[in-house]
């Protein structure tokens, strides 16, 4: 049973139609970084996977679950084992960075309060931030910002992790540490990652597999090498860039 | 025709999300600790405003009620008249509007902030129900805050009704609010003050509803704050017409 599977899915604003007939499968444990050029649905596609837009038809399935028009109150049980970092971090500015990333902890779990604060401190710790628990997500650079909304995706140890540009805005070194972490995540949690980027040396360290975008649609699909070889120019010239978010 | 149609689903939107508003207050789960937070921030926050308000509009009550009795030698009846018009009317719509104002566009623009920087969706990703977490703790909130906050404005009002008297006659404290307390029934007080819990939940839906549509960035945060003051005055204004009908029905006059 694949982790997430998008079957035949199509999507539109307005008329302007962003999703294509686009169908999607990644195994569990394995990573997929979805590229393409601005505009062709990537981020749209990941907001499917964890129900936050429904297609207009086609099916969406989260590890063997149907979530297409699941009631809210399943889609919040199946949301529980996914993790999704925003392309801003979408960080709740009305809270301190680490009381965010306590935040899904407290709300789901019935641990202790030291436990949630450790535990938080801890993710803040692994992405660079220890020293910023009370600090609030404005005082924050934007990469600083990523990071933490990063660590809080991770908070409830999610099976399926959805990435919209975690690297992006962040300086080259510290881009390379999160994308070690997405590996490390992967090899030691077993956590399967859908990573939307438009860092080609960062698709390279994380994606088991690629899919290239284009108009809604998948006009690549395979690994970093099989890409370079496309017989789409586009794709070709794309993997070639070697573009930073 | 586009924009009538256009007009009449953006109402029938609103009223479904009113009624959700209006049901989900009752049914689990309860968000207890941001209702408290939300109590604190739109209620208590609010006392400054509303009593230096209430005060003045004592004082301006007063010295128009001075000058319409003074015509019939009625003087006497100050405190009762003031207590009466307060009580009755000016104390809850005055606060409503007031009100309209401060809870409207506060919940409006942080609402609409939250839509255009993808909070609420982040809400729903770590599988919290965003109309539960932000509007109906927001409407149980002002449902609570309103009426309290109505009777500060009205002790406070009184309180600037007695400086404006005691400055002209030296009328003591407690003659003054004798007087102006005993002119007031239950009949008085409870509908008038009970009333203002339907302009809390006018406030808070009316606003979360425009902050949770909000579109187009910034700007469409400005818009939600400004509509959100202009429409729940508006709504505010017409159920209170409503509201004193009913009133007058089951107490006439």
């Amino acid at each position: 049973m694949p982790a997430v599977e998008l079957r035949h899915v199509t999507k539109s604003f307005g008329p302007r139609r962003v999703l294509d007939d686009l169908c999607l499968t990644v195994p569990r444990g394995r990573s997929l970084c979805i590229l393409g050029r601005s505009g062709t649905g990537k981020s749209v596609t990941l907001k499917h996977l964890i129900g936050l837009v429904k297609p207009d038809s086609g099916r969406v399935f989260v590890e063997g679950e149907d979530i297409t028009e699941m009631p809210i109150r399943d889609l919040a049980r199946v949301r529980l084992r996914i993790g999704f970092l925003f392309q801003n971090a979408a960080l709740f500015d009305s809270i301190s960075v680490g009381e965010n990333v306590a935040f899904p902890v407290r709300r789901h779990t019935r641990r202790a309060e030291a436990e949630i604060r450790a535990g938080a401190q801890q993710l803040l710790q692994r992405v660079g931030l220890g020293e910023e628990y009370d600090r609030m997500p404005a005082e924050l650079s934007g990469g600083m910002q990523k990071r933490a909304g990063l660590a809080r995706a991770l908070a409830l140890e999610p099976a399926l992790l959805l990435a919209d540009e975690p690297s992006a805005g962040l300086d080259p070194v510290t881009a390379a540490e999160i994308d070690a972490l997405l590996v490390d995540l992967k090899h030691q949690s077993n956590t399967t990652l859908v990573v939307v980027t438009h860092n080609i040396p960062s698709a390279r360290t994380i994606g088991d597999d690629l899919v290239f975008l284009h108009e809604g649609r998948v006009l690549a699909h395979g690994t970093a090498h099989e890409l370079e070889r496309s017989d789409s120019p586009l794709v070709r010239e794309f993997m070639r860039s070697e573009g930073t978010g | 025709m586009a924009r009538t149609l256009e007009f009449l689903d953006t109402i029938g939107r609103g009223s479904r999300f009113a009624f959700r508003a209006s049901h989900e207050m009752f049914r689990p789960p309860y968000e207890a600790r941001e209702t408290v937070r939300q109590l604190f921030e739109l209620g208590c926050r609010s006392v400054p405003l509303i009593a230096a308000s209430g005060l003045a509009v004592g004082v301006v009550l007063s010295m128009h009620t001075r000058a319409s009795l003074a015509r019939f030698g009625a003087e006497s009846l100050i405190p009762a008249g003031l207590a009466i018009a307060l009580v009755r009317e000016t104390g809850p719509l005055t606060a409503g509007l007031l009100l309209s104002g401060r809870i409207g566009a506060g919940i409006g623009a942080e609402l609409g902030a939250m839509k255009v920087t993808e909070q609420i969706d982040a809400l729903e990703a770590v599988a919290v129900d965003p109309f539960k977490y932000l509007v109906v703790t927001r409407v149980i909130a002002c449902v609570i805050a309103v009426p309290l906050l109505t009777t500060v404005m009205n002790f406070t009002g009184m309180l600037g009704g007695f400086a404006a008297e005691t400055a002209v006659t030296g009328m003591p404290l407690g003659t003054y609010f004798r007087q102006a307390f005993g002119a007031i029934q239950f009949s008085d007080l409870i509908p008038a003050t009970l009333k203002t819990t339907v302009f809390g939940f006018i406030i808070a839906t009316v606003s979360s509803y425009l902050g949770m549509h909000t579109t187009r960035g910034t700007e469409g945060v400005g818009q939600a704050s400004t509509r959100s003051v202009v429409l729940s005055s508006i709504f505010l204004i017409a159920a209170n017409v409503l509201l004193v009908r009913i009133i007058f029905f089951f107490y006439p006059a």
